[in-house]
């Protein structure tokens, strides 16, 4: 069972890089886990944490101002690369239940959603304006409204977003796809029988 | 019934139940596990009372992790070696099928699957890797998948999946000499960018695929994931049937006919349609070179390193100015002037037979530069012992390279092979991302022969002019 996604009240934190891909999200080197939880500390690592283990000022995540969020804004094409579901986990673990960014690699998008965590795909020119909100004014909050499908932040502005039915119905209720397909058992049993006898090699 | 494309066939062929919206639920018919992404799935099951549900359809292998060097020994790392370990537990607990560091079919997962013959047309087949694309080579509709999606499979046998857009994206004409599928997948991605993809599968078609080879195609339909879309795939047809008849886990008898009878089925119909279109023509394509950190950055090996100025959109040009500092690199540079410290010739890439057979090719009777490190890992051991027998080994042996035993090797650096910060190598790999052959390494992708010819001259170089 997971979380249920129903309306998200945080700071939002920039990260101001395209195609972010799933190796410096989750280095190689922490995907040894055989755990689900406790990834978040490494996630970033390479960019995060300087050569001596500190860590690096630059990084937006690192900044005072920024502890707490749990909304990342952040450019196009984020988690393409591998099928890793340690990126969205190590996501989760640092605390963050929603990313705001133009575009999503599929599978990692797809991973989001098992997870509780929603991936919001918004126009590049919306994406901007939040980006800046998040750098200008990191103390603002910025509130997700899932039932509704809209972002707004205080008076300032509205955003509507899409997101898939079935996959905003599994979010609000946090409803595992296993238990779903499983209730489909007869279906299921009766799809294998008709394979059987069309394709009796498989 | 209206004309369909291949994705349409085996779609239609797999859906098991489907939903208002469109959701559907489908079938899979094969399943590949590996150490990485399975514990978390494993230990799913086990904490619901949960059981494979369909034996046949899986099989396991360690890849990731594993040493390429000697391994009458225990893993040294232990994080490894406990994954490793876990992932032997669970097969035994579940009853899985695995292929152990012991056994001779032990290999990377992709490359594996084909090889035994597990991997056939008109199939759905997932593994928790994006590369699964791979296996789409024959036809089959081939895709990675996360780690709760593989509890999903183990425990259902099927996945929750909405259908997605078409791509095709011909090749017209024939490849000229010296260029390979490596050099056209490299370019496509150039093409189409790494988010070219996204939201579609691939159906690689025209003159220049159809006269590929399997692992040609595999080369290609692998690296459909760089390009973003989930999944590549080619029709199957006689080179398919060819190289699929015989394989240990291959149907027989008259098995065997009524699947190449349904095989023969599969290829789009005339006048099917696609949501977009791509056509290259084969003879554009020249051996091609990354010089950035994303598979999109490509250049003919004859071409200059880029400025960040020569792209249009700010926000590349931004990524392009971090690209070159990362990879060390001064825009204007000619690409056959970079020198590499190591070079890697593996991974479910390029790490089949006949790519080793191409590396022989350019190797034979010359001598790895001084400077370069030139690891050799074949993709199997089945691989490495056909290559041991048609003298391959030997060939690279005496010019010089490191010939290992079969794994993911340096492709992602799981295990200790690995680059060390600053280095350069030359990759026949599928991704340049930063750090992913090691800390501040700096990969160049490229071709076999290629990579080849750079351990040869110690610089990446057109293999045609050596
Ligand atoms: S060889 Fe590389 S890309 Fe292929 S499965 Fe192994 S790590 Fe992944």
């Amino acid at each position: 069972m997971m979380q249920p996604f129903k309306v998200l009240k945080a700071k939002a934190a920039p990260l101001d890089m395209i195609n972010v891909d799933t190796d410096v999200i989750v280095p190689k080197q922490f995907l040894k886990t055989v755990k689900r939880t406790g990834l978040g500390v490494n996630a970033f690592f390479d960019i995060r944490y300087n050569e001596d283990g500190s860590e690096n000022e630059d990084f937006s995540l690192n900044k005072r101002e920024y502890k707490g969020a749990e909304i990342l804004i952040t450019g196009q094409n984020f988690g393409c690369g591998s099928s890793r579901e340690h990126a969205p986990w190590a996501i989760l673990d640092m605390g963050f239940h929603c990313i705001i960014s133009p575009s999503f690699a599929d599978i990692f998008n797809n991973n989001c959603f098992k997870n509780g965590i929603l991936p919001i795909a918004l126009p590049q020119e919306q994406v901007d304006t939040l980006m800046e909100e998040a750098k200008n004014n990191p103390d603002d909050l910025l509130e997700i409204d899932l039932e509704r499908q809209m972002i707004t932040r205080g008076n300032k502005f509205k955003f509507e977003f899409e997101i898939d039915p079935f996959r905003k119905h599994c979010l609000l209720n946090g409803l595992d796809d296993i238990g779903l397909t499983l209730q489909k058992e007869s279906a299921i049993t009766n799809f294998e029988k008709k394979r059987s006898s069309d394709k009796p090699w498989l | 019934m209206a004309p369909r494309t291949l994705y349409q066939k085996i779609w239609d062929d797999h859906v098991v139940e489907q939903s208002g919206d469109g959701t559907c639920l489908i079938y899979i018919d094969r399943h590949l596990v590996h150490e990485v992404t399975s514990p978390q799935a494993f230990e799913g099951l086990r904490m619901t009372g949960r059981k494979v549900r369909n034996l046949g359809a899986t099989l396991a292998v360690m890849d990731h992790n594993v040493p390429t060097t000697d391994r009458s020994q225990p893993i040294e790392q232990e994080d490894s070696r406990i994954q490793v370990e876990t992932l032997r537990n669970n097969c035994k607990e579940f009853d899985v099928t695995l292929f152990d560091l012991g056994d001779k079919r032990q290999g990377i997962v992709h490359i594996i699957g084909p090889e035994q013959g597990f991997t056939q047309p008109g199939m759905t087949i997932v593994c928790g890797d994006s590369h699964t694309s791979t296996h789409g080579a024959f036809g089959a509709l081939a895709f990675g998948i996360g780690t709760s999606e593989v509890e999903h499979v183990l425990a259902t046998q099927t996945l929750i999946q909405k259908p997605s857009k078409t791509l095709r994206i011909a090749v017209d004409g024939k490849l000229s000499s010296g260029v390979t599928a490596k050099d056209m997948i490299l370019s496509i991605i150039g093409e189409i960018g790494t988010a070219g993809g996204n939201g579609y599968v691939i159906e690689f078609a025209g003159e220049a695929i159809r006269n590929l080879s399997m692992e040609g195609r595999m080369t290609v339909c692998n690296m459909a994931i760089e390009a973003g879309a989930r999944a590549g795939m080619i029709a199957p047809d006689e080179t398919t049937f060819q190289y699929i008849k015989g394989r240990p886990m291959a149907p027989k008898g008259e098995d065997w006919d009524k699947a190449v009878a349904y095989w023969k089925t599969l290829a789009s119909d005339e006048g099917a349609t696609y949501d977009k279109d791509v056509v290259l023509k084969a003879e554009d394509i020249a051996p091609t070179v990354t010089w950035g950190t994303t598979p999109e950055d490509v250049v003919p090996i004859t071409g200059c390193v880029p400025s960040p100025e020569d792209f249009d959109d700010q926000n590349k040009q931004n990524s392009a100015k971090r690209m070159l500092e990362y990879m060390g690199l001064k825009a204007g540079t000619k690409m056959q002037d970079i020198e590499v410290d190591v070079v890697f010739i593996g991974s479910c890439t390029n790490a089949r037979i006949e790519d080793l057979r191409e590396v022989a090719k350019v190797a034979k009777g010359k001598k790895v530069a001084d400077k370069v490190h030139a690891l050799v890992v074949p993709g199997s051991g089945l691989v490495k012992a056909q290559a041991e027998e048609e003298g391959i080994a030997d060939i690279l042996i005496e010019a010089g390279f490191d010939w290992r035993e079969p794994g993911c090797s340096m492709c992602l650096g799981m295990n200790p092979d690995q680059l060390k910060p600053g280095q350069r190598c030359a990759s026949t790999s599928n991704r340049n991302f930063e750090g992913r052959q090691g800390r501040g390494g700096r990969t160049h992708l490229l071709s076999p022969a290629m990579a080849a010819a750079a351990a040869i001259t110690g610089k990446l170089t057109d293999v045609r002019k050596l």
